[in-house]
């Protein structure tokens, strides 16, 4: 792209679509806002909404609310506990966004009023909004689990679901842990952020020990029965850690059979289980999940725990002019994944700015690829195209799918070599740069 | 005048993909591109190291490349022949206009300057009569090679030479002549002077 820089292409592709879209007399009427969208959060999803109302029609003005300086992504982090990779290295910051014209507020979000369209924070603001898109991700039902609660989380047992501080304090503590340790894992019910995560978390941790710490193991204590690509990691944990032997590094307990774990005693690192109780020295436990906080107060959420959407346009179905995307939307039969945040996004980064300029929101196309890295080598992925029926989301019948079990050795070095292509791509997509 | 010509065009194509937009009841060719971004970067130009850029694409390339991992037994790949049956022949006819017209960015990459010189050299002599402008354009279907990330090429080349993917008659009988009279190596060669071109 000689002689245009990157942000001139966006401006002038951007200012071509607000030519097309109002008509010559307001591209002369230069900075005229086009309207106010307000964003809660800036993970994955709120970060990809803001990017792409920007590319859509600069003339949107758009402020993003969130408390953090930084994202850290929660897809990759789990090579980060296994040692592959740096913290740094999943770290992305809002510099791009701004440099598009975002507007990013460090502040938290308490509530919004639907009536008079403004977002309350923390910080004593009321920020009025034409659009306000909601994308807080996760929230933890802390009740479940008798003696865990956030604080156990960020001093001695790491959930470490929302990458940051608690991915680097389960990182040390595995560093930490003598050799012939056991490394608990207490996977959540469904629905939850990541579905195949925790079981590529154990399959990480069991590469570092099976290199650094070959005493040691995992035990999965898990809330169910089945989990995502169950097929692919049993086979793949066979292959690589002798699951199902006597030396397996990793043992996995399902649900029925003593895997549901209703407490926890941090002073003496146990879990306790329905059946049984187990020590661990290294504790991970990823508590049962409901939409954001923000999606409560503001009453986004139905009996679920979870945000109904519109799923064209992914607008609240509770309350006009708010959009709800991302892990608390309800946007099944997308599952809660960075790429279908990523997706849902753009869906609704369209349907937006049609509205604010009075048109029908189009059609939403959608896809979600999530992988998994069994070793840094061995890489599976599941896969999915998804179109509108006209009321919601469906599945394209015949697409996607898993990697096949049959797959050789090279073409899982290739998925892996893909998935690191995937963080790279989605995120260079997500916060621009 | 090269930027001017390039203006014209991202002004049309900006103008298109909106006037698209407000098109309701039909998916729009940027709703669909939208969707490939989180692999193949945005717009088509690829963050690397392995998945390939698609922007600037021949458009019978892309459909021609849709429809071979749409068939049964079609063209070895990871996850692209799972993606692939998503899509009708009018969406791949759509979104294959929209890659076309982006601009292929090209991103750094590590490569070995002798081997990139070697290459550059055995381009001109063997590969250049398909792949014009050192393998910038995509002219008569060619892939665009330039600046297309290494790893790709790798997988592709080992493809073609190991009947993973049909390799068409002309360029097979060029590679069979290139490592013939150049050895192995020269594939290697030719690998790193793409990777090297900005």
């Amino acid at each position: 792209m000689s002689g245009i820089s990157r942000r001139h292409f966006i401006q002038i592709t951007g200012g071509a679509a607000a030519v097309s879209t109002l008509g010559f007399s307001n591209i002369l009427l230069a900075g005229k806002s086009a309207g106010h969208v307000v964003i809660i959060g800036g993970g994955i999803g709120g970060a990809t909404a803001a990017r792409y109302i920007k590319r859509a029609d600069p003339a949107v003005d758009v402020t993003i609310i969130e408390p953090n300086a930084n994202y850290y992504t929660c897809f990759m982090s789990n090579e980060v506990i296994s040692g592959e990779r740096s913290i740094d290295s999943i770290k992305f910051g809002y510099q791009n966004l701004e440099s598009m014209g975002v507007k990013i507020v460090r502040d938290y979000a308490t509530n919004i009023d639907a009536g008079k369209k403004q977002v309350a924070t923390k910080g004593n603001s009321n920020i009025a909004y034409d659009r306000c898109i909601v994308s807080p991700g996760v929230d933890f039902k802390w009740e479940m689990i008798e003696g865990y609660d956030a604080k156990v989380a960020a001093e001695k047992i790491p959930h470490a679901w929302k990458a940051g501080p608690q991915t680097v304090m389960l990182r040390k503590q595995l560093e930490a842990m003598k050799d012939d340790g056991t490394v608990i894992i207490a996977p959540p019910p469904n629905p939850f952020r990541c579905p195949p995560g925790p079981y590529e978390r154990a399959s990480q941790i069991a590469w570092y020990l099976k290199h650094n710490k070959p005493k040691s193991k995992v035990l999965i204590l898990d809330a169910k029965d089945k989990f995502s690509k169950f097929g692919l990691f049993m086979q793949g944990w066979k292959k690589h850690y002798d699951y199902g032997t006597d030396n397996s590094m990793i043992e996995w307990v399902k649900g029925t059979e003593g895997g549901i774990i209703e407490g926890v005693n941090p002073a003496t690192n146990t879990v306790i289980g329905s059946v049984s109780e187990y020590k661990g020295d290294v504790i991970n436990i990823i508590p049962a999940q409901k939409a954001g906080k923000i999606a409560f107060t503001a009453g986004l959420v139905n009996d679920t725990g979870w945000c109904p959407v519109d799923q064209k346009t992914f607008e609240s179905t509770i309350h006009k002019d708010v959009y709800v995307i991302g892990d608390s939307s309800v946007a099944s039969p997308l599952p809660k994944s960075g790429y279908s945040a990523n997706s849902e996004a753009k869906v609704c980064a369209a349907a937006v700015v049609a509205s604010l300029h009075g048109k029908p929101a189009g059609i939403p196309t959608l896809v979600n690829t999530c992988y998994s890295l069994i070793t840094p080598e061995d890489g599976i992925s599941v896969a999915m195209v998804y179109n509108f029926d006209g009321k919601k989301i469906q599945k394209v019948k015949g697409s996607g799918g898993l990697t096949p079990m049959d797959s050789s050795p090279a073409m899982r070095k290739r998925e892996a070599n893909y998935a690191h292509s995937w963080f790279n791509n989605i995120t260079h997509d997500t916060f621009g740069g | 005048m090269k930027v001017n010509k390039k203006l014209l065009t991202l002004l049309i194509i900006g103008g298109m993909s909106v006037s698209a937009n407000s098109m309701a009841e039909t998916t729009t060719a940027q709703a669909l591109a939208n969707t490939c971004a989180g692999c193949h970067g945005t717009d088509g130009s690829s963050n690397g190291p392995a998945t390939p850029s698609l922007a600037g694409i021949s458009v019978d390339y892309f459909k021609d490349a849709m429809a071979d991992y749409k068939a049964k037994d079609g063209r070895y790949s990871t996850i692209m022949s799972r993606i692939a049956k998503g899509y009708s022949e009018e969406e791949i006819a759509l979104m294959a206009d929209y890659f076309s017209k982006q601009t292929f960015v090209r991103k750094e990459q590590q490569f070995d300057p002798k081997l990139a010189k070697q290459g550059g050299k055995l381009h001109r002599k063997y590969c250049e009569k398909c792949h014009e402008d050192g393998g910038r354009s995509s002219e008569d279907d060619a892939g665009i090679l330039a600046g297309q990330w290494m790893d790709y090429l790798h997988y592709t080349m080992d493809d073609f030479k190991n009947g993973r993917r049909d390799i068409p008659k002309k360029m097979k009988k060029k590679v069979s002549k290139l490592e013939k009279d150049k050895g192995p190596e020269a594939l290697e060669a030719l690998i790193n002077y793409y990777g090297s071109q900005k």
